[in-house]
């Protein structure tokens, strides 16, 4: 075997393994959360601060019968929580989570990208990926043979495909900004602080970091809420509504296929938050205090770094659920075609504009 | 290059199998599912024929979003779970043959006449030279092209806003 394949294999377990504990770790984040916005205690009875309750859940869930609808297509009512399953694991992979590091081993060095897969394609992958992800729900709602999940299945494929244009459009500002499709390079061109020809606003300016999201305000706005609508948090729960479609689209599943839905809710959460991070909020860049703490900090600093931009989106998720009242039907379509596609198309041709000036002058000099 | 060349023949079997189970199944959903399918292994050619710009423009165009919306109007006009009796139309399966034969065949005697062992991708990758490309030699045509879709558009729209009561709005 090649150690190509090995570094590829290992870091395919890595990924797993984070994903799936660091899911752990969420639920209860959001639960913990939630219950101090709300002035409740939350999960406190397994483990210290309740921190093994997702365990505990996850093991009734694993346990629990599973349960397959007399009336149900039975290919299609298995295969949906895998489509959305395997996506969600598949999109982490293109995450830089830090920059190329050097190992030495047996008398030889090895460059190793702290990224899954280095697309030079990385935004398209990303696009194509989560809307993958509405398949599983309208599938889902259509093979449970069932009259609510079938209402959210509808709901979900006009809801995600409404927000998907307005979530590629806000993105292509910033690859213009940053000339590349690949997620490294993007991260790379966000290294630096921000400059100005203006002298006196050049001081105050050659603090900020130079993050996308200074310059690009407005697609990071639209990129956020739409990325809370493709992965149907509150306040765009419509597809999963409890008190209209008892639990949408999974209302008939059990056991641990319900698993599956819950595991690619809060993946696909992560990764939004992450690949937010990453466009917008500098990705793993960060102070790393060389020298100061001992070397091995370089390697680790990115990696919390980027934890420490994504728990903070996160947090941001769990507040406007806690927050914010569930959208109407219309109202969300209204909010998607009326307000932000127009609004992240003007921004689209602001953008090159301001691009084209700098790059070529105005256009009579 | 052996396992290269069975994984290509592999994908390509797969992609005949799935695409003739888009036109023999009776039964709606699953024929769109297996159109999803046949656009994932058309997309896979593309990758091992190293153009991932098509190739992922493909998943996120066709099965991103054109046959979900494909499964969004069948789902809120019919969604039988089940077999569908009216999908299996007898009458027309050999003149249906005949005509896909032929444009198989017109295909694929144009493509190996027009390109057959040619090497069009020299240098660099394809998503660059695609870029150059489209907005360069083929500008013209490209703009038209969205064009057409921008007409495209609005012929529907004008065509489902039919209903008069619909359109003078301020009635309502």
């Amino acid at each position: 075997m090649s150690i190509e394949l090995i570094i590829s294999l290992v870091k395919a377990n890595i990924v797993l393994a984070v994903l799936l504990t660091n899911t752990i770790l969420l639920i209860w984040f959001e639960r913990k959360v939630v219950a101090g916005m709300q002035s409740r205690v939350g999960p406190d009875r397994a483990g210290p601060f309740g921190i093994l309750q997702t365990l505990a859940d996850a093991i009734k869930l694993l346990l629990k019968e599973q349960i397959l609808p007399s009336k149900a297509d039975r290919a299609m009512y298995l295969l949906a929580p895998l489509i959305a399953l395997v996506p969600s694991f598949l999109i982490f992979m293109i995450i830089p989570l830090g920059p190329d590091i050097t190992v030495e081993w047996q008398n030889a060095l090895y460059t190793i990208p702290l990224v899954g897969a280095d697309l030079n394609v990385g935004v398209l992958y990303f696009l194509a990926l989560s809307s993958i992800a509405v398949y599983s729900v309208v599938l889902a709602g259509w093979s449970s043979g069932s009259k609510y999940p079938l209402l959210g299945g509808v709901r979900a494929s006009a809801q995600m495909i409404s927000y998907e244009a307005a979530m590629g459009l806000a993105l292509v500002p910033v690859i213009l900004y940053s000339g590349s499709l690949s997620l490294v390079d993007i991260v790379n061109s966000q290294s630096g602080n921000l400059s100005s020809s203006i002298p006196i606003l050049n001081t105050i300016v050659s603090f900020i970091p130079k993050w996308n999201i200074f310059p690009q305000f407005v697609a990071f706005g639209i990129f956020f809420i739409a990325a809370v609508a493709e992965v149907n948090r509150a306040p765009f729960d419509l597809v999963e509504a409890e008190q209209e479609l008892v639990g949408g689209f999974h209302t008939e599943y059990s056991g641990f296929r319900f698993a599956m839905f819950f595991l690619a809710e809060y993946i696909n959460m992560f990764n939004m938050c992450a690949i937010t991070a990453t466009f917008f909020l500098g990705g793993w860049l960060g102070p790393t205090f060389e020298g100061i703490l001992p070397p091995i900090f370089s390697v680790i600093m990115p990696i919390i770094w980027l934890g420490v931009k994504t728990f903070l989106l996160l947090f941001v998720f769990v507040w406007i659920r806690a927050t914010l009242p569930r959208l109407r039907y219309d109202q969300l379509m209204e909010l998607g075609w009326k307000r932000m596609i127009p609004l992240s198309l003007v921004w689209l041709i602001l953008s090159a504009i301001v691009l084209g000036l700098r790059e070529f002058g105005l256009p009579w000099s | 290059m052996e396992i290269f060349e069975i994984v290509t023949y592999f994908v390509l079997l797969l992609l005949v199998s799935t695409a003739v189970r888009v036109v023999t199944t009776s039964n709606v959903i699953h024929a769109a599912i297996s159109l999803v399918f046949t656009l994932a292994l058309t997309s896979v050619l593309f990758l091992l024929l190293s153009t991932e710009f098509v190739a992922l423009v493909l998943v996120l165009v066709y099965i991103g979003a054109v046959i979900v919306l494909f499964l969004f109007g069948i789902m809120i006009t019919r969604a039988p779970l089940g077999k569908n009796a009216e999908l299996d139309n007898d009458k027309n399966k050999k003149l249906g043959a005949a005509i896909a034969g032929s444009i198989f065949f017109l295909f694929s005697y144009i493509l190996v006449n027009g390109f057959d062992g040619e090497v069009i991708i020299t240098s660099g990758s394809s998503t660059e030279l695609l870029g150059e490309i489209l907005l360069s030699r083929f500008v013209f045509p490209f703009e038209l092209v969205s064009f057409v879709l921008l007409a495209a558009l609005i012929g529907g729209i004008t065509l489902a806003r039919k209903d008069e009561a619909l359109i003078d709005e301020d009635q309502v």
